[in-house]
């Protein structure tokens, strides 16, 4: 029989639980856990600047891995600071755990130092959160709560833990469940076989089908069967903004994602199609414009692993509930089996009208020989690193355009906060993605906006090496915000403008990394392969771009699919 | 239009909130709630009735279900079933007032419970239309205090809702 202190227990969890990284931040409820940590090698500890940023770095580890990320901070302040990072891990569905110091328990509810009800203020955000009520409970707790963030629909799991369920002198038997069973919650391991039928039966049948793909494909590891299947059938494909690179994205089946700034033929081929198969997307209104418009024509096959997604926004003809993977199996088996095919014809026409939306080419900009053209950035970037980085972003214009731009290949590759839009996201995100793809390149593409909002990691980058490449969109002003005051509020740009910027250089120089300054369009491709060439140093490129780009294609607000601004003039 | 949706809940601190946070975070209405332990110690039983169209009540029951401490619910209104629902009033009862109540009490199956020189404490159960119904029959000028339970329910017949 092996006896630990309740601190023990929870750092040998995390081993046996086969954890190898935490991000984290120490504080006075959380000294225990911390001093156990200490006295062991197996999980390495990631001492971040700003809580945040600890959670954004396990976000962007679990994105790029698929295995769940890892945080510990103390109670207070520590706790409420991993908020925006647990709404941002949630909205995404990505797997974690939060582990939060809590002061005593006999001092809880009497307004204790640093005391927060870290149960309450998380729990509109978590998928669960538990809380240590003995310490011989933790071993069970830390199963149960991996179990519960990585399975089904995966999502963060906050686990509150009071100090005195830690303390050193106190032992008990340690035992770590082997299976965890729950009774309140089985998940799907397959889909319904007559509606996989029937879905399949209305997909052979289809004159004007598309897929429609979305980050459940990646979550769920799916991308090999669903790539398969949409080959097999020949059928055009689009996928959300978190869906990229589920499909691969040079295939000419794939129409480029969807949505508010999606391609003109995605969007069109969408509006027009008579089936489409949703696979892990929800219909989001950033996709669907005004939902009483879309897609007058289309039947609608649904699949998702989480029944609250299906017919929340548009009702599906044909639910699906399941996981993806095992689901688009049993599809391409049945395609296989079956005696119909898809009508050659139909098809064919179908892709002549998409071929004609597609030479219409949406997805276009005035490029100038004078100032640098955000788009220009990302092209040349897809270039020099074969369209094969990890490439995180922050969010607004910036993000637009590396989804736009930069085309990928493969599943994980691409890190956002889209449900959200977590500025601040993307330097912890590609830290979390470097630490363990050492070498492969990773990129953070941001703007001088969102840059700032966790700046401070790059102190973080420099005591762990993290090579990261940093590509500041620099326009001096909050762009996407600008764009939709120059849209909707007559030019006037109230509070979108950046006045006092740092000196990146200095800055990047001050934290001990190197600057590079790019404001010469001639200088653009030369400078990014001397950036890309410092393999092992953390660059700051700030890129002075276009002030005024807008993002295009843009929907019409409160229109259908097919409703869209191409350029400031152009209205289709 | 109304639902009554029962749920059986593991007997935790904080699921209930969890519950009662889902309504006001996705902007569902509640307009009852009751909620106590089972026979069976690890489990509770809520009763929750709601108004919505169709596709509000399946998302309520979908994002019920989605709650790792919910076991098993379901939506009485389905099928046919009963409710009761206990009202505690007090009325002002003095004078030729008195002999009054006390038939109305009778006609609605209420029970008077407690008795001064001026007021009669009436307990009556039913279902929330009866409870209603007896308010307006007493008129609403008589009414000192009125505290209600909220709704439980049961389906009929050999239907159960159990592990």
């Amino acid at each position: 029989m092996e006896l630990l202190s309740g601190a023990d227990m929870l750092i040998r969890s995390l081993q046996d639980e086969g954890i190898e990284y935490i991000y984290g931040y120490p504080g006075g409820a959380a000294l225990h856990i911390y001093d156990a940590l200490f006295r062991q090698d197996k999980v390495k500890h990631i001492l971040v600047r700003h809580e945040q940023a600890a959670v954004h770095m396990a976000d962007g580890y679990a994105r790029a891995t698929g295995k769940p990320g890892t945080v510990l901070v103390t109670s207070g302040p520590g706790a409420t600071n991993t908020i925006t990072g647990i709404a941002t891990a949630f909205m995404d569905s990505i797997p974690m755990v939060v582990l939060c110091g809590q002061v005593a328990s006999t001092l809880i509810g009497e307004d204790a130092f640093q005391e927060t009800d870290m149960i309450g203020v998380s729990r509109p955000v978590v998928k669960h959160n538990l809380s240590v009520r003995h310490p011989e409970e933790i071993p069970e707790v830390i199963r149960k709560a991996y179990y519960i963030a990585s399975t089904g629909r995966p999502g963060p799991v906050v686990v509150d833990i009071p100090k005195d369920m830690t303390t050193p002198n106190e032992r008990y038997e340690y035992v770590f469940p082997k299976k965890i069973k729950l009774r309140s919650y089985n998940p799907a391991i397959r889909g319904h076989a007559g509606q996989i039928k029937k879905a399949v039966d209305m997909l052979l049948a289809a004159k004007r089908p598309i897929i429609y793909a979305g980050g459940g494909v990646i979550l769920g590891k799916a991308s090999g069967q669903l790539t398969e299947l949409v080959r097999m059938l020949g059928y055009p494909i689009t996928n959300t903004l978190m869906g990229i690179g589920c499909y691969p994205a040079s295939d000419k089946q794939h129409l480029g994602w969807l949505g508010m700034h999606g391609t003109y033929e995605s969007n069109m081929a969408m509006h027009h199609s008579d089936l489409i198969l949703c696979v892990g997307a929800r219909f989001d209104d950033r996709v669907t414009n005004a939902t009483e418009k879309f897609c007058p024509g289309a039947r609608i096959v649904h699949i998702d692993i989480d029944p609250a997604s299906i017919s929340k926004t548009i009702d599906a003809d044909v639910p699906i509930v399941g996981p993806v993977d095992a689901v688009l199996k049993e599809m391409i088996t049945l395609v296989k089996e079956s005696k119909e095919k898809p009508d050659a014809d139909a098809i064919a026409s179908w892709w002549k009208q998409i071929d004609e939306w597609r030479a219409f080419h949406g997805m276009r900009y005035e490029t100038s020989p004078d100032v640098i053209k955000p788009q220009e950035v990302i092209e040349a970037l897809c270039r020099l690193t074969n369209g094969e980085a990890f490439v995180t972003s922050d969010v607004g214009q910036h993000q637009m355009f590396a989804a736009q731009y930069y085309k990928f290949d493969k599943p994980n590759r691409w890190i956002n906060s889209g449900g959200l839009g977590t500025m601040g996201f993307g330097l912890p995100a590609a830290m979390g993605v470097k630490l363990t793809h050492p070498d492969d390149e990773v990129l953070c593409i941001t703007g001088e906006g969102s840059i700032q909002m966790n700046i401070q990691e790059l102190s973080t980058c420099n005591q762990y090496n993290l090579p990261v490449k940093i590509i500041n969109l620099n326009n001096q002003a909050l762009g996407m915000v600008k764009q939709w005051q120059d849209m909707n509020y007559e030019s006037r740009h109230s509070q979108s403008y950046m006045e006092s910027l740092p000196d990146f250089i200095k800055l990047a120089e001050a934290y001990g990394h190197v600057g590079v300054r790019i404001d010469r369009k001639e200088d653009l491709e030369t400078k990014l392969k001397e950036v890309l060439a410092m393999k092992d140093r953390l660059v700051f490129v700030d890129i002075y771009v276009d002030r005024f780009e807008h993002v295009y294609p843009m929907q019409v607000a409160r229109g259908s699919m097919k409703d869209m601004w191409l350029s400031k003039t152009e209205r289709v | 239009m109304r639902r009554i949706i029962s749920v059986l809940l593991e007997n935790e601190p904080g699921a209930l909130s969890r519950v009662v946070g889902l309504f006001s975070q996705r902007n569902y209405n509640i307009e009852t709630l009751t909620v106590a332990p089972t026979e069976d110690e690890t489990l509770s039983r809520l009763t929750v009735t709601t108004t919505g169209s169709d596709k509000v009540i399946e998302q309520i029951t979908k994002q019920l279900n989605k709650l790792i401490e919910v076991v098993k619910l379901v939506d009485l209104t389905e099928g046919s079933h009963i409710e009761r629902e206990l009202m505690l009033v007090k009325l002002k009862a003095a004078g030729s007032q008195r002999a009054e109540i006390k038939r109305t009490v009778d006609i609605f199956r209420g029970q008077i419970v407690d008795v001064t020189s001026s007021v009669y404490t009436v307990q009556l159960a039913g279902d929330s239309d009866k409870l209603d119904g007896f308010i307006q029959a007493v008129g609403t000028s008589g009414v000192l205090e009125v505290v209600r339970t909220g709704v439980s329910g049961i389906a009929r017949g050999e239907k159960v809702l159990s592990l």
